[in-house]
């Protein structure tokens, strides 16, 4: 009889999950990178365009100047877990519309469309070089990576995930910060996540965070800054208040390479700026340093 | 006609009170007023709200600390780069108990204003407060934090020093502590800037104060690219206490006078005196375990969205 109800639970699970993957309309594609539709991307770094598939080939990045290009979610963790090894947990969220703005749940429906994503975080189960992971990645192609109430409890989620299987969290940043369309209720997950984070290091458990171009705003002053170790990508604009902000509040133009990643880390906030093309070694390395003396 | 208009209005009806001197032309113009402020200064719109929360003359954490806590002690410094002016912090009492508290601070002049960098910490001036807490927490000291401010400052040193790192780093270890935490917003509640002080077990909201992601002017740049729509920006924003309490963003309203705190302090100061001694009295009962865990659960359980679960599953997907 016991028996028979567990069999029934189970199969009810099952169908659950199945509909929830029938739900998203096009699965994630594990290994098609699809930044750019042309044949030429123009770089940012040194103004010339680059034929797109030596641009994929080289990790998005310019094989002429060595810019990084942004990277949506799907194609970062093609580039950095191990094939097939993301299985991606926490579908189903749905945003809603707090304030009721105008435009609001139309916008979200459209970058749904176009990014092919339920909302800027994506977060999975992942194998890098073979170091099983808590893997999440912010997409900033929806809405700059903005954190609203799905993307905090998300990245809380994560947490959770990670704390349950025992396992080292990985994020890679890329946001503009708060979502400003949820008023408070974004920035309230600023203090959300970051206790998240907290339980986390309660727990023993390693968090590696990645910044990359951009992480500003409410994202960068609440779970993004608080990695045991934060690596960042080259040439990346991490900060607080925007450069276009301090410009209009102090009057006085920035200094050279105010704001990058290789200006943090000279200022001592950020461990270590990595190039994209050795982020997977790093993080691997990183990660086993960790398997035997953490409790992962 | 918003809120300072009909202050001035209001002012002027008290000035004509005060120089006559018959009776009945008295009595006459205190009806007046009485009447005014019944139909012209109740039901403020968020506009008028935002405009009492910056008014100048509002009660800074200065005048706060000093009129609701006794033998209050300031401390300085963040012991690893300076002081800053914008937080000030130190040891108080009240009703019995001793509390840290830490405020944000406004100037009331202009020259105060600079020295005090119009309330915009940088990231020192969290490292204090943070300092601060966990001496609190050291020696098993409540805390009670006074929001004001407009935001962190963005600036060049305030970079370089890592604002983000230090607001992050407050929340951090804000969401462990085992005493009690008390935020109250007693002006602007301004972002980042007033959250990295602010994640309280309860969080207070005098009346007439805002709390908000930005400031409506850089809501209405940003998402209308037009700074000119503030008022409007500021009705949408749901930064009234009436509308974060309704969104149980916070925990209670402090009452006002009519006309805002700057117009009768000692009643305010009344007020947030008895709520922090009620709030204090509370968590007297509790366990260190039970206040750090209550602090976690209410804002782990802070969002506003949806998740399908199996039954409205059914409806979406055939
Ligand atoms: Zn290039």
């Amino acid at each position: 009889m016991k028996r028979e109800r567990l069999k029934e639970a189970f199969e009810r699970k099952k169908r659950f999950k199945s509909k929830l993957k029938t739900y998203r309309e096009k699965p994630i594609p594990e290994k098609t990178p699809d930044v750019p539709k042309g044949l030429y991307e123009k770089c940012n770094g040194c103004k010339t365009p680059v034929v797109v598939k030596e641009l994929i080939q080289n990790r998005f990045v310019c094989p002429s100047c060595g810019n990084h290009f942004r990277v949506r979610a799907v194609d970062r963790i093609a580039i950095t877990v191990d094939e097939g090894s993301f299985v991606e947990k926490g579908l189903g969220y749905i945003t809603l519309n707090p304030l009721f703005q105008d435009h609001y749940e139309q916008k979200i429906s459209e970058y749904k469309k176009k990014t092919n994503l339920d909302e800027a975080y994506v977060y999975g189960y992942a194998e890098i070089e073979t170091q099983p992971c808590v893997f999440g990645v912010l997409d900033s192609y929806f809405m700059m990576g903005s954190m609203g109430s799905v993307v905090g409890e998300k990245v809380v989620k994560s947490v959770e995930y990670a704390m349950v299987k025992r396992l080292p969290l990985v994020l890679f940043i890329a946001s503009g910060g708060a979502r400003m369309q949820e008023g408070i209720f974004s920035l309230m997950q600023m203090a959300k996540t970051s206790g998240a984070i907290q339980k986390l290091h309660q727990q023993g458990l390693l968090y590696i965070s990645v910044l990359t171009h951009p992480t500003t705003g409410g994202v960068s002053a609440s779970f993004a800054s608080l990695g045991d170790i934060i690596l960042a990508e080259p040439k990346a604009l991490i900060g607080f208040a925007g450069p276009r902000v301090i410009k209009q509040t102090i009057k006085q133009s920035l200094p050279e390479g105010f704001q990058t990643a290789e200006f943090l880390q000279d200022k001592g906030m950020v461990d270590k700026v990595v190039h994209r093309h050795e982020m997977k070694t790093t993080l691997s390395k990183l990660l086993s340093m960790h398997a035997k003396g953490g409790r992962a | 006609m918003n809120i300072l208009d009909k202050e001035k209005k209001l002012e002027a009806l008290e000035k004509e009170l005060s120089r006559l001197d018959d009776e009945d032309s008295i009595q006459d113009i205190r009806i007046k007023i009485e009447d005014y402020k019944r139909r012209a200064m109740r039901n403020l719109t968020a506009w008028d709200r935002v405009l009492l929360a910056r008014h100048k003359k509002r009660p800074t954490a200065k005048d706060v600390i000093d009129n609701v806590f006794n033998d209050f002690i300031e401390l300085h410094g963040d012991r690893n780069y300076g002081d800053d002016k914008a937080i000030i912090g130190g040891i108080g009492k009240i009703g019995g108990h001793v509390v840290t508290v830490i405020g944000e601070q406004k100037g009331k002049t202009t020259e105060e204003n600079i020295q005090c960098n119009f309330a915009m910490p940088h990231p020192e001036g969290y490292r204090k407060a943070l300092r601060l807490m966990r001496q609190a927490q050291k020696f098993n000291r409540p805390i009670v934090t006074l929001i004001d401010t407009p935001g962190a400052f963005p600036g060049i040193g305030a970079e370089a020093r890592g604002q983000s790192e230090a607001i992050a780093k407050n929340l951090y270890e804000m969401s462990q502590f085992g005493v009690p935490i008390l935020a109250v917003i007693i002006g602007e509640g301004g972002s980042g800037g007033a959250l990295a002080i602010g994640m309280g077990n309860q969080v207070f909201m005098l009346e007439n104060s805002i709390y908000s992601i930005l400031s409506p002017e850089g809501y209405a740049s940003i998402l209308w690219k037009d700074s000119s729509l503030a008022e409007e920006a500021a009705e949408s924003m749901k930064l009234t206490s009436y509308d974060l309490k309704e969104l149980d963003i916070i925990d209670a309203i402090i009452p006002e006078p009519v006309g805002g705190a700057h117009r009768e302090p000692p009643k305010v100061y009344r007020a947030i005196q008895s709520t922090l001694i009620q709030a204090l009295a509370y968590y007297d009962q509790q366990s260190p375990y039970e206040i750090k865990t209550g602090r976690y659960a209410k804002y782990r359980n802070i969002g506003f969205f949806q998740r399908f679960n199996y039954d409205n599953l059914k409806g979406v997907v055939k």
